[in-house]
């Protein structure tokens, strides 16, 4: 069964980001991160904010998902997420600045500041510079 | 008869008037093009969104959820998706006069997403209770995620029993279709024929899954609607104005036939003139 992979999509409602054959795929689940090999039994499962690993020939991508969720059936492994960039196509400069800027706000606490979404989007640019291997 | 000069004014009118809706038809076209690929380009989120929530309600039934429970339909509120501007044909007035119909048949607010309506239903003294103006042309699927989030919103607060969404179906350039589908409740769709009865492990519970699933799939659907709506409006104007300029055609053909009738009709005269005045020197 060595030959055996995992076909993998990343879908977002604006396009298909990634359709390619996979040996592994490690992804940020709601309850921790969750890796998927082929024959893996049928799973769906949300996912959290952070950094999908696609392992195809010792090579590996690295994709930042801001949330969504995965079906696993019969090696196809279908996540649908509200944004995924791979991490060629990050801004890194923007995400830098995002982090900053998130960071900054939730140090100085102040009443009219939005606490839980400094924090979602510090987690969503950390998990972009991640990806682009930028931490 | 119109004077060959007026006749000359009008034709130069008419032909500047065509030189635009020419125009206009070739940017709706091109935009049309654009419009279709983001319809399509949304398809396969849409597609896999709706069967993993059939799958998800028809593994676990009798779940509970928020925005699955039917109420006593007292408030209801319909989400009309109109065009930003005019000079589209009846794209505009069809989808307005569907929701007219229903808010005579069944009162109630309005959350109009698009100029046209607003500015329709504002001057009728209807209160809108929300309004989303200017999305632009490359809608993103963050202002789905905001209506979306909203309508939500009023349904958990119990403010609203009901939510229609009013959006125009893209068929092709020349057939769009007004139609308005129930948002709110959701009705979980159903799984197609060939939905294999897998067992499937559920991380984190079904329950848990489907308050995050649940948004996400009336987004889904938002973002599909004004994808649609977008796309049957190009349509409709790419049409409107392709009819407009083949009429300012033929007003050109027949001014020109005027024109030349007016002009031979003075050249007769003179002749005529010319001929008499010889006549009568003889």
């Amino acid at each position: 069964m060595a030959d055996k992979n995992l076909t993998v999509e990343i879908v977002t409602p604006e396009r298909m980001v990634f359709s390619e054959p996979a040996e592994m795929v490690v992804v940020p689940g709601v309850e921790g991160y969750l890796g998927i090999l082929p024959l893996h039994a049928p799973i769906v499962s949300g996912l959290e904010i952070g950094v999908l690993k696609v392992v195809n020939g010792g090579k590996e991508a690295k994709i930042a998902i801001s949330g969504g969720f995965m079906e696993v059936s019969n090696d196809r492994v279908v996540v649908i997420a509200d944004t995924a960039e791979q991490g060629n196509e990050i801004d890194v400069l923007r995400a830098k600045s995002a982090q900053e800027r998130a960071e900054q706000r939730l140090n100085n606490r102040t009443a009219d500041i939005d606490a839980a979404r400094a924090e979602t989007s510090l987690r969503r640019a950390v998990a972009r510079l991640r990806a682009a291997g930028q931490d | 008869m119109a004077s060959a000069r007026d006749l000359r004014r009008r034709i130069k009118s008419v032909k500047s008037t065509q030189q635009i809706t020419k125009a206009m038809k070739m940017v709706a076209a091109a935009k049309l093009r654009k419009a279709q690929e983001r319809v399509t380009a949304a398809r396969p989120f849409a597609a896999k969104v709706k069967e993993v929530l059939a799958r998800l309600t028809a593994s676990s039934s009798g779940v509970e959820h928020p925005l699955l429970a039917t109420r006593q339909p007292d408030r209801v509120l319909y989400v009309l998706v109109t065009a930003d501007r005019g000079l589209c044909g009846g794209y505009n007035a069809n989808i307005m006069r569907m929701c007219a119909g229903m808010m005579q048949q069944k009162p109630g607010s309005l959350v109009a997403v698009g100029r046209k309506g607003r500015d329709f239903f504002r001057r009728r003294g209807f209160t809108i209770e929300s309004e989303f103006v200017g999305l632009g042309e490359d809608i993103p699927f963050g202002s789905a995620k905001e209506i979306g989030e909203l309508l939500v919103g009023y349904y958990e607060k119990e403010q609203f029993d009901e939510v229609y969404l009013l959006f125009t179906e893209f068929r092709s350039a020349i057939n769009q279709i007004p139609t308005a589908i129930k948002l709110l409740p959701v009705e979980p769709p159903t799984e197609d024929e060939n939905g294999s009865q897998v067992d499937y492990i559920y991380e984190p519970e079904p329950e848990a899954l489907l308050s995050r699933l649940l948004p996400t799939y009336i987004e889904t659907t938002i973002y599909r609607a004004l994808l649609e709506s977008k796309a049957s409006e190009q349509g409709a104007r790419m049409t409107a104005m392709g009819s407009a300029t083949d009429n300012a055609t033929e007003m050109i053909d027949k001014l020109t036939l005027s024109l030349n009738r007016a002009r031979q009709a003075a050249i007769t005269k003179e002749i005529s003139e010319i001929v008499g005045g010889a006549n009568a020197l003889d």
